[in-house]
Protein backbone atom coordinates (compact mmCIF):
# COMPACT_ATOMS: atom_id res chain seq x y z
CA UNK A 1 0.00 0.00 0.00
CA UNK A 2 1.47 3.35 -1.00
CA UNK A 3 1.25 6.70 0.77
CA UNK A 4 -1.85 8.29 -0.83
CA UNK A 5 -3.91 5.09 -0.48
CA UNK A 6 -2.92 4.79 3.18
CA UNK A 7 -3.80 8.41 3.88
CA UNK A 8 -7.18 8.01 2.16
CA UNK A 9 -7.87 4.89 4.21
CA UNK A 10 -6.92 6.56 7.50
CA UNK A 11 -9.00 9.65 6.78
CA UNK A 12 -11.98 7.49 6.00
CA UNK A 13 -11.54 5.32 9.08
CA UNK A 14 -10.97 8.18 11.52
CA UNK A 15 -13.26 11.08 10.60
CA UNK A 16 -11.91 14.44 11.65
CA UNK A 17 -8.27 13.39 11.82
CA UNK A 18 -5.70 15.33 9.83
CA UNK A 19 -3.35 12.94 8.06
CA UNK A 20 -0.77 14.45 5.74
CA UNK A 21 2.01 12.91 3.76
CA UNK A 22 5.53 13.76 4.98
CA UNK A 23 8.70 13.90 2.86
CA UNK A 24 10.71 10.70 3.03
CA UNK A 25 14.16 10.05 1.59
CA UNK A 26 14.41 6.38 2.56
CA UNK A 27 11.08 5.65 0.81
CA UNK A 28 9.34 4.49 3.98
CA UNK A 29 5.82 5.89 3.89
CA UNK A 30 5.69 8.82 6.31
CA UNK A 31 2.62 10.60 7.56
CA UNK A 32 1.88 13.45 9.93
CA UNK A 33 -1.06 12.83 12.23
CA UNK A 34 -2.82 15.47 14.31
CA UNK A 35 -2.17 15.17 18.04
CA UNK A 36 -5.77 14.62 19.12
CA UNK A 37 -6.31 11.62 16.86
CA UNK A 38 -3.16 9.60 17.60
CA UNK A 39 -5.00 6.91 19.51
CA UNK A 40 -7.72 6.39 16.90
CA UNK A 41 -5.24 6.32 14.04
CA UNK A 42 -2.96 3.95 15.94
CA UNK A 43 -5.82 1.55 16.58
CA UNK A 44 -6.75 1.52 12.89
CA UNK A 45 -3.12 0.98 11.89
CA UNK A 46 -2.83 -2.01 14.20
CA UNK A 47 -6.19 -3.64 13.51
CA UNK A 48 -7.16 -2.89 9.87
CA UNK A 49 -6.98 -6.14 7.92
CA UNK A 50 -4.90 -4.69 5.10
CA UNK A 51 -2.43 -2.91 7.42
CA UNK A 52 -1.80 -4.93 10.63
CA UNK A 53 1.04 -2.81 11.98
CA UNK A 54 1.45 -5.10 14.98
CA UNK A 55 5.00 -4.05 15.83
CA UNK A 56 5.99 -0.66 17.19
CA UNK A 57 9.65 -0.91 16.26
CA UNK A 58 10.68 2.46 17.62
CA UNK A 59 9.24 5.50 19.31
CA UNK A 60 11.33 8.60 19.66
CA UNK A 61 11.25 12.36 19.36
CA UNK A 62 13.12 15.10 17.56
CA UNK A 63 13.54 18.64 18.87
CA UNK A 64 13.74 21.25 16.09
CA UNK A 65 14.23 24.20 18.46
CA UNK A 66 14.03 27.18 17.91
CA UNK A 67 11.39 26.50 15.27
CA UNK A 68 7.76 25.87 16.20
CA UNK A 69 6.06 23.40 16.42
CA UNK A 70 9.08 22.35 18.32
CA UNK A 71 8.79 18.60 18.81
CA UNK A 72 8.11 15.75 16.46
CA UNK A 73 7.23 12.42 18.05
CA UNK A 74 8.14 9.62 15.65
CA UNK A 75 6.57 6.14 15.61
CA UNK A 76 8.25 3.51 13.42
CA UNK A 77 5.78 0.75 12.64
CA UNK A 78 6.30 -2.65 11.03
CA UNK A 79 3.74 -4.95 9.48
CA UNK A 80 5.24 -8.38 8.95
CA UNK A 81 2.10 -9.76 7.38
CA UNK A 82 2.10 -7.24 4.52
CA UNK A 83 5.82 -6.40 4.53
CA UNK A 84 5.16 -2.72 5.20
CA UNK A 85 7.00 -0.06 7.16
CA UNK A 86 5.46 3.21 8.20
CA UNK A 87 6.68 6.30 9.98
CA UNK A 88 3.96 8.17 11.82
CA UNK A 89 4.84 11.60 13.15
CA UNK A 90 3.07 13.97 15.48
CA UNK A 91 3.98 17.65 15.76
CA UNK A 92 3.85 19.26 19.20
CA UNK A 93 4.26 22.88 20.30
CA UNK A 94 6.88 23.57 22.93
CA UNK A 95 4.41 25.24 25.28
CA UNK A 96 1.93 22.40 25.05
CA UNK A 97 4.03 19.25 24.71
CA UNK A 98 1.73 16.41 25.63
CA UNK A 99 -0.13 13.68 23.79
CA UNK A 100 -1.96 10.45 24.55
CA UNK A 101 0.02 7.33 25.38
CA UNK A 102 -0.11 4.44 22.92
CA UNK A 103 1.06 1.90 25.53
CA UNK A 104 -2.47 0.50 25.62
CA UNK A 105 -2.19 -0.38 21.94
CA UNK A 106 1.47 -1.41 21.76
CA UNK A 107 2.74 -2.36 25.25
CA UNK A 108 6.31 -1.90 23.96
CA UNK A 109 5.64 1.84 24.04
CA UNK A 110 5.80 1.82 27.85
CA UNK A 111 9.57 2.20 28.23
CA UNK A 112 10.01 4.02 24.93
CA UNK A 113 7.61 6.74 26.09
CA UNK A 114 9.30 6.88 29.46
CA UNK A 115 12.58 7.49 27.65
CA UNK A 116 11.07 10.31 25.59
CA UNK A 117 9.62 11.90 28.74
CA UNK A 118 12.97 11.49 30.47
CA UNK A 119 15.09 13.04 27.72
CA UNK A 120 12.68 15.52 26.05
CA UNK A 121 10.07 16.28 28.70
CA UNK A 122 7.15 15.36 26.47
CA UNK A 123 4.23 14.24 28.63
CA UNK A 124 2.28 11.13 27.68
CA UNK A 125 -1.22 11.46 29.10
CA UNK A 126 -2.48 8.34 30.81
CA UNK A 127 0.88 6.59 30.91
CA UNK A 128 0.78 3.66 33.37
CA UNK A 129 4.24 4.21 34.88
CA UNK A 130 5.43 7.76 34.23
CA UNK A 131 8.89 7.85 35.75
CA UNK A 132 12.32 8.74 34.40
CA UNK A 133 13.99 5.81 32.67
CA UNK A 134 17.67 6.55 32.05
CA UNK A 135 18.52 9.68 34.03
CA UNK A 136 18.70 9.72 37.84
CA UNK A 137 15.35 10.37 39.58
CA UNK A 138 16.55 13.71 40.96
CA UNK A 139 17.80 15.03 37.62
CA UNK A 140 16.56 18.47 36.68
CA UNK A 141 15.88 19.30 33.06
CA UNK A 142 15.63 17.24 29.91
CA UNK A 143 19.04 16.58 28.38
CA UNK A 144 18.17 15.88 24.74
CA UNK A 145 16.37 19.20 24.31
CA UNK A 146 18.41 21.42 22.05
CA UNK A 147 18.42 24.26 24.59
CA UNK A 148 19.81 21.96 27.26
CA UNK A 149 23.55 22.65 27.74
CA UNK A 150 26.08 20.05 26.62
CA UNK A 151 28.56 20.56 29.44
CA UNK A 152 27.43 21.60 32.87
CA UNK A 153 29.10 21.74 36.24
CA UNK A 154 27.28 20.19 39.12
CA UNK A 155 28.44 20.00 42.71
CA UNK A 156 29.85 16.58 43.57
CA UNK A 157 27.05 14.22 44.38
CA UNK A 158 27.44 12.32 47.62
CA UNK A 159 25.04 9.46 48.11
CA UNK A 160 24.10 8.34 51.58
CA UNK A 161 21.91 5.51 52.68
CA UNK A 162 18.29 6.53 52.34
CA UNK A 163 16.93 7.63 55.74
CA UNK A 164 13.20 7.41 55.15
CA UNK A 165 10.45 5.21 56.40
CA UNK A 166 8.51 3.04 54.05
CA UNK A 167 5.58 5.48 54.03
CA UNK A 168 7.82 8.43 53.26
CA UNK A 169 9.44 6.45 50.46
CA UNK A 170 6.08 5.68 48.89
CA UNK A 171 5.06 9.32 49.25
CA UNK A 172 8.29 10.47 47.56
CA UNK A 173 7.74 8.14 44.65
CA UNK A 174 4.21 9.47 44.29
CA UNK A 175 5.46 13.07 44.44
CA UNK A 176 8.13 12.45 41.79
CA UNK A 177 5.69 10.99 39.32
CA UNK A 178 5.28 13.24 36.38
CA UNK A 179 2.89 16.11 36.71
CA UNK A 180 1.65 18.24 33.87
CA UNK A 181 3.54 21.54 34.04
CA UNK A 182 1.00 24.35 33.79
CA UNK B 1 13.78 -5.84 52.66
CA UNK B 2 10.06 -5.33 53.01
CA UNK B 3 7.73 -8.10 53.97
CA UNK B 4 4.00 -8.49 53.79
CA UNK B 5 2.43 -11.04 56.06
CA UNK B 6 -0.61 -13.06 55.11
CA UNK B 7 -2.16 -16.10 56.67
CA UNK B 8 -2.64 -19.12 54.48
CA UNK B 9 -6.37 -19.85 54.22
CA UNK B 10 -6.24 -23.64 54.50
CA UNK B 11 -3.42 -24.42 56.87
CA UNK B 12 -3.57 -21.22 58.91
CA UNK B 13 0.20 -20.88 58.61
CA UNK B 14 1.72 -17.43 58.48
CA UNK B 15 3.31 -16.78 55.05
CA UNK B 16 5.35 -13.84 53.92
CA UNK B 17 6.52 -12.39 50.66
CA UNK B 18 9.94 -10.91 50.63
CA UNK B 19 11.34 -8.09 48.52
CA UNK B 20 14.95 -8.56 47.52
CA UNK B 21 17.25 -6.45 45.47
CA UNK B 22 19.32 -8.13 42.76
CA UNK B 23 22.07 -6.04 41.26
CA UNK B 24 23.12 -3.57 39.97
CA UNK B 25 26.51 -5.13 40.58
CA UNK B 26 25.49 -8.77 40.35
CA UNK B 27 28.07 -10.57 38.21
CA UNK B 28 25.46 -12.42 36.16
CA UNK B 29 23.40 -9.46 35.03
CA UNK B 30 25.55 -8.70 31.96
CA UNK B 31 26.46 -5.20 32.96
CA UNK B 32 24.62 -3.17 35.54
CA UNK B 33 20.98 -4.15 35.63
CA UNK B 34 19.06 -3.92 38.88
CA UNK B 35 16.02 -6.04 39.61
CA UNK B 36 13.70 -5.60 42.56
CA UNK B 37 12.06 -8.97 43.06
CA UNK B 38 9.13 -9.89 45.26
CA UNK B 39 9.51 -13.50 46.32
CA UNK B 40 7.01 -15.95 47.68
CA UNK B 41 9.33 -18.66 48.88
CA UNK B 42 11.39 -19.36 45.79
CA UNK B 43 8.77 -18.14 43.32
CA UNK B 44 9.09 -14.68 41.80
CA UNK B 45 5.81 -12.81 42.25
CA UNK B 46 6.80 -9.49 40.72
CA UNK B 47 9.90 -7.98 39.21
CA UNK B 48 10.77 -4.44 38.31
CA UNK B 49 13.96 -3.79 36.36
CA UNK B 50 15.81 -0.52 36.88
CA UNK B 51 18.16 0.58 34.13
CA UNK B 52 20.22 3.64 33.33
CA UNK B 53 23.42 2.85 35.21
CA UNK B 54 25.40 2.82 31.96
CA UNK B 55 23.72 5.86 30.43
CA UNK B 56 26.49 7.89 28.86
CA UNK B 57 24.47 10.21 26.63
CA UNK B 58 25.98 8.98 23.38
CA UNK B 59 23.03 10.40 21.43
CA UNK B 60 23.64 13.87 22.88
CA UNK B 61 27.39 13.60 22.33
CA UNK B 62 26.86 12.60 18.71
CA UNK B 63 25.02 15.85 18.05
CA UNK B 64 28.25 17.73 18.77
CA UNK B 65 30.41 15.57 16.48
CA UNK B 66 30.94 15.53 12.76
CA UNK B 67 29.28 12.69 10.85
CA UNK B 68 32.35 10.50 10.57
CA UNK B 69 33.28 11.06 14.23
CA UNK B 70 30.04 9.40 15.29
CA UNK B 71 31.13 5.97 14.04
CA UNK B 72 33.42 5.12 16.99
CA UNK B 73 30.69 6.35 19.35
CA UNK B 74 27.94 4.12 17.99
CA UNK B 75 30.28 1.12 18.02
CA UNK B 76 30.46 1.51 21.78
CA UNK B 77 26.68 1.37 22.25
CA UNK B 78 26.17 -2.34 21.78
CA UNK B 79 29.74 -3.34 22.48
CA UNK B 80 29.31 -6.94 21.33
CA UNK B 81 28.10 -6.03 17.86
CA UNK B 82 30.28 -3.05 17.03
CA UNK B 83 30.44 -3.63 13.29
CA UNK B 84 26.67 -4.07 13.00
CA UNK B 85 26.12 -0.76 14.78
CA UNK B 86 28.51 1.20 12.60
CA UNK B 87 27.17 -0.50 9.48
CA UNK B 88 23.59 0.45 10.36
CA UNK B 89 24.65 4.02 11.04
CA UNK B 90 26.65 4.32 7.81
CA UNK B 91 23.77 2.89 5.80
CA UNK B 92 21.34 5.47 7.21
CA UNK B 93 23.75 8.30 6.41
CA UNK B 94 24.39 6.92 2.93
CA UNK B 95 20.64 6.86 2.39
CA UNK B 96 20.50 10.57 3.26
CA UNK B 97 23.46 11.31 1.00
CA UNK B 98 21.82 9.33 -1.78
CA UNK B 99 25.00 7.41 -2.64
CA UNK B 100 25.14 3.85 -3.90
CA UNK B 101 28.09 1.84 -2.57
CA UNK B 102 30.06 -0.55 -4.83
CA UNK B 103 29.19 -4.23 -5.05
CA UNK B 104 32.46 -5.34 -3.46
CA UNK B 105 31.92 -3.12 -0.42
CA UNK B 106 28.43 -4.56 0.00
CA UNK B 107 29.85 -8.09 0.06
CA UNK B 108 32.57 -7.15 2.54
CA UNK B 109 29.95 -5.55 4.79
CA UNK B 110 27.85 -8.71 4.66
CA UNK B 111 30.89 -10.76 5.63
CA UNK B 112 31.77 -8.42 8.50
CA UNK B 113 28.20 -8.37 9.78
CA UNK B 114 28.00 -12.16 9.80
CA UNK B 115 31.39 -12.56 11.49
CA UNK B 116 30.18 -10.05 14.07
CA UNK B 117 27.03 -12.09 14.59
CA UNK B 118 29.09 -15.22 15.25
CA UNK B 119 31.33 -13.20 17.55
CA UNK B 120 28.38 -11.86 19.54
CA UNK B 121 26.63 -15.23 19.74
CA UNK B 122 29.87 -16.81 20.99
CA UNK B 123 30.05 -14.37 23.89
CA UNK B 124 26.38 -15.02 24.57
CA UNK B 125 26.81 -18.81 24.45
CA UNK B 126 29.86 -18.68 26.68
CA UNK B 127 28.38 -16.46 29.37
CA UNK B 128 24.96 -18.11 29.26
CA UNK B 129 26.56 -21.55 29.52
CA UNK B 130 28.67 -20.42 32.44
CA UNK B 131 25.66 -19.01 34.27
CA UNK B 132 23.77 -22.28 34.12
CA UNK B 133 26.82 -24.22 35.24
CA UNK B 134 28.70 -25.20 32.06
CA UNK B 135 31.93 -23.30 32.69
CA UNK B 136 33.95 -25.18 30.07
CA UNK B 137 31.69 -23.85 27.28
CA UNK B 138 32.74 -20.33 28.21
CA UNK B 139 36.43 -21.18 27.82
CA UNK B 140 35.89 -22.85 24.45
CA UNK B 141 33.72 -20.02 23.09
CA UNK B 142 36.25 -17.37 24.06
CA UNK B 143 38.98 -19.45 22.42
CA UNK B 144 37.19 -19.30 19.07
CA UNK B 145 36.21 -15.66 19.55
CA UNK B 146 39.89 -14.84 19.87
CA UNK B 147 40.34 -15.81 16.21
CA UNK B 148 37.60 -13.36 15.21
CA UNK B 149 39.23 -10.62 17.26
CA UNK B 150 42.49 -11.41 15.47
CA UNK B 151 40.70 -10.85 12.15
CA UNK B 152 39.46 -7.49 13.46
CA UNK B 153 43.00 -6.62 14.48
CA UNK B 154 44.15 -7.55 11.01
CA UNK B 155 41.72 -5.27 9.16
CA UNK B 156 41.82 -2.27 11.46
CA UNK B 157 44.43 -2.69 14.20
CA UNK B 158 41.70 -2.67 16.84
CA UNK B 159 40.13 -5.78 18.26
CA UNK B 160 36.78 -4.82 19.77
CA UNK B 161 35.80 -1.60 17.99
CA UNK B 162 37.50 -1.65 14.60
CA UNK B 163 35.68 1.43 13.13
CA UNK B 164 36.28 -0.25 9.80
CA UNK B 165 32.93 0.80 8.34
CA UNK B 166 32.93 4.33 7.01
CA UNK B 167 30.27 6.46 5.39
CA UNK B 168 30.69 5.65 1.72
CA UNK B 169 32.48 2.35 2.15
CA UNK B 170 35.32 1.07 4.29
CA UNK B 171 38.38 2.58 5.92
CA UNK B 172 40.86 0.88 3.60
CA UNK B 173 41.23 -2.22 1.47
CA UNK B 174 41.38 -5.71 2.94
CA UNK B 175 44.86 -6.65 4.19
CA UNK B 176 46.96 -9.37 2.64
CA UNK B 177 46.08 -12.80 3.98
CA UNK B 178 42.55 -11.80 4.96
CA UNK B 179 40.82 -14.49 2.89
CA UNK B 180 43.06 -17.20 4.33
CA UNK B 181 42.44 -16.05 7.89
CA UNK B 182 38.65 -16.05 7.47
CA UNK B 183 38.70 -19.43 5.67
CA UNK B 184 40.85 -20.92 8.41
CA UNK B 185 38.40 -19.65 11.01
CA UNK B 186 35.35 -21.01 9.15
CA UNK B 187 36.93 -24.44 8.67
CA UNK B 188 37.88 -24.68 12.31
CA UNK B 189 34.66 -23.23 13.67
CA UNK B 190 32.40 -25.68 11.79
CA UNK B 191 33.98 -28.51 13.82
CA UNK B 192 34.08 -26.56 17.08
CA UNK B 193 30.40 -25.64 16.89
CA UNK B 194 29.57 -29.36 16.80
CA UNK B 195 31.67 -29.75 19.94
CA UNK B 196 29.70 -27.04 21.76
CA UNK B 197 26.50 -28.73 20.76
CA UNK B 198 27.84 -32.03 22.10
CA UNK B 199 28.37 -30.31 25.42
CA UNK B 200 24.94 -28.67 25.69
CA UNK B 201 22.22 -29.73 23.26
CA UNK B 202 21.43 -33.07 24.90
CA UNK B 203 23.00 -32.35 28.26
CA UNK B 204 20.47 -33.43 30.90
CA UNK B 205 21.42 -30.64 33.32
CA UNK B 206 21.33 -27.99 30.63
CA UNK B 207 17.91 -29.20 29.43
CA UNK B 208 16.54 -29.10 32.98
CA UNK B 209 17.84 -25.56 33.45
CA UNK B 210 16.45 -24.16 30.19
CA UNK B 211 13.43 -26.11 28.92
CA UNK B 212 10.18 -24.45 29.90
CA UNK B 213 12.11 -21.62 31.55
CA UNK B 214 11.45 -17.98 30.67
CA UNK B 215 8.65 -18.80 28.27
CA UNK B 216 7.26 -15.93 26.23
CA UNK B 217 4.25 -16.40 23.99
CA UNK B 218 3.96 -15.32 20.39
CA UNK B 219 1.39 -12.67 21.37
CA UNK B 220 3.72 -11.16 23.96
CA UNK B 221 6.60 -11.14 21.49
CA UNK B 222 4.44 -9.08 19.15
CA UNK B 223 3.18 -6.67 21.78
CA UNK B 224 6.68 -6.11 23.23
CA UNK B 225 8.19 -5.62 19.73
CA UNK B 226 10.89 -8.22 20.19
CA UNK B 227 12.13 -8.44 16.62
CA UNK B 228 15.04 -10.86 16.67
CA UNK B 229 16.17 -14.27 17.95
CA UNK B 230 13.72 -14.08 20.88
CA UNK B 231 10.84 -13.63 18.44
CA UNK B 232 12.09 -16.38 16.15
CA UNK B 233 12.32 -18.74 19.13
CA UNK B 234 8.63 -18.05 19.81
CA UNK B 235 7.52 -18.71 16.25
CA UNK B 236 7.54 -15.23 14.68
CA UNK B 237 9.21 -15.74 11.32
CA UNK B 238 10.79 -12.31 10.95
CA UNK B 239 14.32 -11.58 9.86
CA UNK B 240 15.16 -8.19 8.35
CA UNK B 241 17.54 -9.93 5.95
CA UNK B 242 14.60 -11.87 4.55
CA UNK B 243 11.64 -9.50 4.87
CA UNK B 244 13.33 -6.18 4.00
CA UNK B 245 16.57 -7.27 2.26
CA UNK B 246 19.54 -4.90 2.23
CA UNK B 247 23.14 -5.19 0.93
CA UNK B 248 21.99 -7.87 -1.51
CA UNK B 249 21.01 -10.46 1.11
CA UNK B 250 18.32 -11.69 -1.27
CA UNK B 251 21.08 -13.18 -3.45
CA UNK B 252 22.52 -15.32 -0.62
CA UNK B 253 21.35 -18.81 0.15
CA UNK B 254 20.51 -19.14 3.85
CA UNK B 255 17.67 -20.22 6.13
CA UNK B 256 15.98 -18.35 8.94
CA UNK B 257 15.79 -20.82 11.84
CA UNK B 258 12.65 -20.64 13.97
CA UNK B 259 11.30 -22.57 16.94
CA UNK B 260 7.90 -22.40 18.59
CA UNK B 261 8.53 -23.19 22.27
CA UNK B 262 9.58 -19.64 23.20
CA UNK B 263 11.67 -20.82 26.18
CA UNK B 264 15.36 -20.40 26.96
CA UNK B 265 16.20 -23.66 25.22
CA UNK B 266 14.45 -22.58 22.00
CA UNK B 267 16.45 -19.36 22.06
CA UNK B 268 19.62 -21.43 22.43
CA UNK B 269 18.63 -23.59 19.46
CA UNK B 270 17.81 -20.57 17.30
CA UNK B 271 21.10 -18.85 18.03
CA UNK B 272 23.21 -21.95 17.42
CA UNK B 273 21.38 -22.56 14.13
CA UNK B 274 21.95 -18.90 13.25
CA UNK B 275 25.69 -19.34 13.70
CA UNK B 276 25.59 -22.19 11.18
CA UNK B 277 23.62 -20.04 8.72
CA UNK B 278 26.07 -17.17 9.25
CA UNK B 279 28.92 -19.50 8.34
CA UNK B 280 27.10 -20.38 5.12
CA UNK B 281 26.69 -16.69 4.27
CA UNK B 282 30.33 -15.98 5.14
CA UNK B 283 31.56 -18.63 2.71
CA UNK B 284 29.35 -17.28 -0.09
CA UNK B 285 30.43 -13.71 0.58
CA UNK B 286 34.09 -14.68 0.74
CA UNK B 287 33.87 -16.31 -2.70
CA UNK B 288 32.47 -13.08 -4.14
CA UNK B 289 35.09 -10.75 -2.64
CA UNK B 290 38.15 -10.22 -4.79
CA UNK B 291 41.40 -9.84 -2.80
CA UNK B 292 41.90 -6.31 -4.12
CA UNK B 293 39.48 -3.77 -5.57
CA UNK B 294 37.28 -0.86 -4.65
CA UNK B 295 36.76 -0.26 -0.95
CA UNK B 296 34.79 3.02 -1.08
CA UNK B 297 32.83 5.21 -3.42
CA UNK B 298 34.61 7.66 -5.73
CA UNK B 299 33.24 10.82 -4.21
CA UNK B 300 35.90 13.36 -3.23
CA UNK B 301 33.41 15.11 -0.94
CA UNK B 302 32.95 12.08 1.30
CA UNK B 303 35.89 9.70 1.06
CA UNK B 304 39.45 10.86 1.75
CA UNK B 305 41.99 10.26 -1.02
CA UNK B 306 44.53 7.42 -0.75
CA UNK B 307 47.59 8.27 1.30
CA UNK B 308 50.09 8.02 -1.54
CA UNK B 309 48.21 10.75 -3.42
CA UNK B 310 48.02 12.93 -0.30
CA UNK B 311 51.82 12.89 -0.13
CA UNK B 312 52.35 13.71 -3.81
CA UNK B 313 49.43 15.86 -5.05
CA UNK B 314 48.32 19.22 -3.76
CA UNK B 315 44.62 18.71 -4.62
CA UNK B 316 44.57 15.45 -2.72
CA UNK B 317 46.19 17.12 0.29
CA UNK B 318 43.56 19.88 0.26
CA UNK B 319 40.80 17.30 -0.03
CA UNK B 320 42.27 15.27 2.82
CA UNK B 321 42.52 18.38 4.97
CA UNK B 322 38.93 19.45 4.23
CA UNK B 323 37.46 16.06 5.05
CA UNK B 324 39.34 15.68 8.32
CA UNK B 325 38.87 19.28 9.50
CA UNK B 326 35.35 20.09 8.34
CA UNK B 327 33.82 16.76 7.47
CA UNK B 328 31.14 16.54 4.84
CA UNK B 329 27.64 17.92 4.77
CA UNK B 330 24.59 15.70 4.55
CA UNK B 331 21.36 16.91 2.89
CA UNK B 332 18.55 17.76 5.28
CA UNK B 333 16.10 14.95 5.94
CA UNK B 334 15.66 11.84 8.00
CA UNK B 335 16.34 8.18 7.37
CA UNK B 336 16.04 4.85 9.13
CA UNK B 337 17.60 1.76 7.57
CA UNK B 338 16.85 -1.45 9.46
CA UNK B 339 19.47 -4.20 9.58
CA UNK B 340 19.48 -7.56 11.35
CA UNK B 341 21.93 -7.23 14.21
CA UNK B 342 22.89 -10.14 16.48
CA UNK B 343 20.14 -9.12 18.93
CA UNK B 344 17.45 -8.36 16.39
CA UNK B 345 16.33 -5.49 14.26
CA UNK B 346 18.74 -2.65 14.67
CA UNK B 347 18.90 0.68 12.99
CA UNK B 348 19.65 4.35 13.37
CA UNK B 349 17.01 7.00 12.98
CA UNK B 350 19.16 9.83 11.68
CA UNK B 351 18.03 13.42 11.22
CA UNK B 352 20.14 15.95 9.36
CA UNK B 353 19.65 19.70 9.08
CA UNK B 354 21.99 19.97 6.11
CA UNK B 355 25.21 20.67 8.03
CA UNK B 356 28.31 18.61 8.81
CA UNK B 357 26.95 17.44 12.18
CA UNK B 358 23.96 15.21 12.86
CA UNK B 359 20.90 16.99 14.23
CA UNK B 360 19.73 13.89 16.04
CA UNK B 361 20.55 10.20 16.01
CA UNK B 362 18.53 7.52 17.74
CA UNK B 363 19.49 3.90 17.88
CA UNK B 364 16.80 1.25 17.92
CA UNK B 365 18.03 -0.77 20.86
CA UNK B 366 16.83 -4.40 20.74
CA UNK B 367 18.23 -4.99 24.23
CA UNK B 368 16.05 -2.23 25.71
CA UNK B 369 12.89 -3.92 24.48
CA UNK B 370 14.15 -7.34 25.61
CA UNK B 371 14.82 -5.87 29.04
CA UNK B 372 11.30 -4.48 29.13
CA UNK B 373 9.86 -7.93 28.40
CA UNK B 374 12.08 -9.54 31.06
CA UNK B 375 9.41 -9.07 33.70
CA UNK B 376 6.98 -11.12 31.60
CA UNK B 377 9.48 -13.97 31.40
CA UNK B 378 10.56 -14.26 35.03
CA UNK B 379 7.34 -13.65 36.99
CA UNK B 380 5.90 -16.97 38.09
CA UNK B 381 9.24 -18.73 37.74
CA UNK B 382 11.86 -19.64 40.32
CA UNK B 383 14.46 -17.17 41.51
CA UNK B 384 17.20 -19.57 40.41
CA UNK B 385 15.89 -19.32 36.86
CA UNK B 386 16.11 -15.51 36.76
CA UNK B 387 19.77 -15.64 35.83
CA UNK B 388 19.18 -18.30 33.19
CA UNK B 389 16.49 -16.11 31.62
CA UNK B 390 18.60 -12.94 31.67
CA UNK B 391 21.36 -14.91 30.00
CA UNK B 392 19.05 -16.35 27.39
CA UNK B 393 17.64 -13.02 26.18
CA UNK B 394 21.19 -11.76 25.58
CA UNK B 395 20.88 -8.17 26.78
CA UNK B 396 23.85 -5.85 26.46
CA UNK B 397 23.49 -3.06 28.98
CA UNK B 398 25.52 -0.67 26.83
CA UNK B 399 22.76 -0.99 24.25
CA UNK B 400 19.97 -0.64 26.83
CA UNK B 401 21.30 2.57 28.36
CA UNK B 402 23.34 4.09 25.51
Amino acid sequence: MDGPALIALLQQAVPGATVESAPSIDLHTSVYVSRDHVLDVARVLRDAANLRFAFLAELTAVDVWPREPRYEVVYVLVSIEHRLRLRMKVRLHGADAHLATVSGIWPAANWLEREVWDLFGIVFDGHPDPRRLLMPEDWEGFPLRKDSPVQIRRPPHVAEALQVTEEEFAANVERDRLTRRG
Amino acid sequence: MAETTTRDQESGLRTETMTVNMGPQHPSTHGVLRLVLTLDGEVVRSASPTIGYLHTGIEKTAEQKKWQQVIPLVERMDYLSAQSNSMAFCMSVEKLLGVEIPERVRNIRVLMAELQRINSHLVWLGTHGMEVGAVSVMLYCFRERELLLNINEMIAGFRLFPSYMRVGGLREDLPRGFHDAVRAFLDRFAVKLDEYEDLLTKNEIYLKRTQGVGVISKEDVVSYSLLGPIARAAGVDYDVRRVFPYLGYETYDFNVPTRTAGDAYARYQVRVAEMRESMKICRQALDRITPAGKWAIDDPRITPPPKDRVYTEMEALIQHFLIYSQGFTVPAGEAYVPVEGPRGEQGFFVVSDGTNRPWRIKSRAPSLLACQALERMIVGGLIADVIAVIGSIDVVMGDVDR
